[in-house]
C-alpha cells in the first residue's frame, strides 16, 4: 500500500476499500477531491462529492447507510466533527448506523490557517455521539490496519490521521492497549503521533509507557492490568488534555492514583508557522512532556 | 413519466378515530392535522409498501422529516396494520413505543427517526442516491417537511444539490400549513430556480395531491408544495 503520510494512506484505503467491497460509499464535501478523482470516476453511484455542504455531507451519507451501504466520510477536522455533529449524533448515532468519519487537521495541523481550522477538541466531541469508535493511529500501516478492521464492524468510527507521525508501527487492534516499556514509578499512557516523543521524554526515567490508538472502546482491563506500581499515571495526548481521564479514571476506579494530562490546551490559537513551532510552544514536544513527567515523578 | 397506482382503502374516519387515542401532544395538533390528506394520498394511492414486511426491499421510502405531529402518521400505519392499533394507546407514555417524534427502531414502517428539524431532506437524498447504486430505479423516496421546517440551512444545502445529482426518484413534500414566522413563498418560483419541478396544489384536494405525488420528471427531482390555510389544518 502507497501512502506516505496519514492523511494519503487514507484516502489510498478507502480508495481501495471501494474497489472491494461494492457496499463502501465515500461521501466528500469538497476536501480531497484530487486524491479521490480516480474513485469519483470509476464509481460515480458510490463516491459522491456535494460540495461544501457538511450538514449535508453527514445525512447523504446516513442515507446510504440506512439503505445498507457502508459510508466513509471525509473532509477537514473542524468540518466534519464540529459543525455537522448533530447530524452524526441523531443521523448515525441515534438511528444506529454504521460508518466512518476520516478527519485532515486535527489539532493544529493546519498551523497556518488559523484558528477557524483548528479542532484540538474533536476527540472529546466525538465520543459524545453513543457508540462512537475513536481511532487515533500513529502511523499510516497502523491506520490502514485499523481503517480496515473497523469500517465494516457495525459501529460509527471517527479515524484521525495526523500530521505527525511515529517511525516505526506497532501491531494495534481495536480495544486493545500495547505495553511499550515498563517501569515501575509512574504510568504514561501515549496516544497514537504522541508515543515517539513521549518515549524520548521518558528516557532514562522508571515508568511504564502504554501505547493507545483505540481510544473507543478503551482497554480499560489492559490499563489495570498493566499499570505500573506507582501512583501517577500521565496521559499524552494530540488532543485535547484531559480527554482521556474518564477512561483512566473509570479503569483505575478502585486503585488510588494520581492523575495528570498533557495534551492540547483549550485557548484560541492565533500563531501561524509549523506543527513544530506548535508543539513547542505548547510544551508538546519532547522536552516540554520531559519536563511535565519530570515535575510530576518530583512531587 | 407516470407510474401505476398503488390502491389501499384508506378510511379517513377511521384514521381519525384512530388518531384521537393518541391523546397528549395537542400542542402539535395543527402539525398532525395538516399532514393527513397528504399522507392519505401517499399511503393510499401512491406508496408501494408492504405492511406485514416494513423493510420490503423493493418498496417505496417515505420520511417523515419534521417528525413532530406525527400523530396522523401513526394512525395510518396503524390502520394500515404496520403495528397494531393498541399502541396509540400507550402515545408519549413509558413504555410506549409512539413518541412524539418517530423512532425507527420502534415503530414497524418508519425508515428514518425524526425531530430535529431539518435532517430528513439530507438523508433522503443518501436513500435516492443508494437506490440508484443499487439499480433500484423504480423506487421512490418521498420525505415530507413542513413549511417552517424549510427555515433550516441544512435544507437548502440538500435543495440545491437534488437537482445536480439529477435524482428524479426523490420527492419533497412540503406541507404548507403557514406556520413559518419567515415568509417562505413563493414556492414554485424559488424550487423551480433550484432546479425542481415544482407543483403547488391544495393540500386537502386528493384528486390534485394523487396526480403531482405520482407524477415524475425525468430529469429533476419533484417538489409538490400542499397548502393548507390557516385554519384549515
Amino acid at each position: 500500500m502507497s501512502g506516505h503520510s496519514m492523511r494519503e494512506r487514507a484516502g489510498a484505503t478507502a480508495a481501495e476499500l471501494l474497489d472491494e467491497d461494492a457496499r463502501v460509499v465515500v461521501v466528500l464535501a469538497e476536501i480531497s477531491t484530487g486524491q479521490f478523482g480516480r474513485a469519483l470516476r470509476a464509481h460515480p453511484d458510490r463516491a459522491v462529492n456535494v460540495g461544501i455542504m457538511e450538514q449535508t455531507m453527514v445525512g447523504v451519507a446516513a442515507g446510504f447507510a440506512m439503505e445498507g451501504f457502508i459510508p466513509i466520510v471525509h473532509t477537514i477536522t473542524p468540518f466534519l466533527v464540529e459543525r455537522p455533529l448533530e447530524q452524526i449524533k441523531l443521523d448515525f448515532g441515534y438511528q444506529g448506523l454504521q460508518g466512518t468519519f476520516v478527519s485532515v487537521g486535527g489539532s493544529y495541523d493546519y498551523t497556518s490557517e488559523g484558528f477557524t481550522h483548528h479542532s484540538p477538541g474533536d476527540v472529546q466531541v466525538m465520543l459524545t455521539v453513543p457508540g462512537m469508535q475513536v481511532v487515533v493511529p500513529g502511523t499510516p500501516d497502523e491506520l490502514e490496519h485499523l481503517f480496515r478492521a473497523t469500517y465494516a464492524n457495525g459501529h460509527i468510527t471517527y479515524l484521525r490521521p495526523s500530521t505527525a507521525t511515529n517511525v516505526e508501527s506497532r501491531e494495534v487492534d481495536i480495544g486493545r492497549l500495547d505495553v511499550v516499556s515498563r517501569g515501575s514509578r509512574a504510568t504514561v499512557v501515549a496516544v497514537g503521533p504522541m508515543l515517539d516523543r513521549t518515549l524520548a521524554a521518558v528516557e532514562g526515567m522508571d515508568v511504564t509507557v502504554l501505547y493507545v490508538t483505540s481510544v473507543a472502546p478503551f482497554d480499560a482491563d489492559g490499563l489495570a492490568r498493566e499499570v505500573a506500581d506507582g501512583p501517577d499515571v500521565i496521559s499524552v495526548t494530540p488532543f485535547l488534555e484531559g480527554t482521556l481521564t474518564p477512561m483512566l479514571t473509570s479503569a483505575l476506579a478502585n486503585r488510588p492514583t494520581r492523575f495528570t494530562s498533557i495534551g492540547v490546551g483549550n485557548d484560541v490559537l492565533r500563531e501561524y508557522g509549523t506543527v513544530g513551532d506548535h508543539d513547542r510552544a505548547r510544551g508538546l514536544d519532547e522536552y516540554g512532556i520531559r519536563e511535565r513527567i519530570g515535575r510530576v515523578l518530583d512531587r | 413519466m407516470e407510474r401505476a397506482l398503488e390502491s389501499r382503502t384508506i378510511d379517513l374516519a377511521e384514521v381519525r378515530r384512530l388518531m384521537a387515542r393518541a391523546t397528549g401532544d395537542e400542542k402539535h395538533d395543527e402539525s398532525s392535522t395538516s399532514t393527513l390528506d397528504a399522507l392519505a394520498v401517499l399511503y393510499g394511492e401512491v406508496l408501494r409498501v408492504d405492511p406485514a414486511n416494513p423493510s420490503w426491499p423493493d418498496r417505496d421510502r417515505f420520511i417523515l422529516s419534521k417528525g413532530h405531529g406525527p400523530v396522523a402518521y401513526y394512525a395510518i400505519l396503524a390502520h394500515l396494520s404496520f403495528f397494531p392499533e393498541t399502541w396509540l394507546d400507550d402515545f408519549m407514555e413509558w413504555g410506549g413505543k409512539l413518541g412524539s417524534h418517530p423512532d425507527r427502531e420502534l415503530v414497524p414502517g418508519v425508515e428514518a427517526s425524526t425531530g430535529s428539524l431539518g435532517h430528513g431532506l439530507p438523508m433522503s437524498i443518501g436513500v435516492a442516491l443508494a437506490l440508484r447504486a443499487a439499480g433500484r430505479t423504480e423506487q421512490r423516496v418521498v420525505v415530507l417537511t413542513g413549511d417552517a421546517e424549510l427555515n433550516e440551512g441544512s435544507n437548502w444545502e440538500a435543495i440545491l444539490l437534488a437537482p445536480a445529482l439529477g435524482l428524479t426518484n426523490l420527492t419533497l413534500l412540503v406541507i404548507d400549513n403557514h406556520s413559518s414566522s419567515v415568509q417562505m413563498g413563493p414556492w414554485d418560483a424559488k424550487l423551480e430556480a433550484f432546479g425542481w419541478s415544482t407543483h403547488v396544489v391544495d393540500g386537502h384536494d386528493h384528486g390534485a395531491l394523487r396526480t403531482v405525488l405520482t407524477a415524475r420528471d425525468e430529469l429533476r427531482p419533484t417538489a409538490v408544495v400542499a397548502d393548507i390555510p390557516e385554519g384549515e389544518w
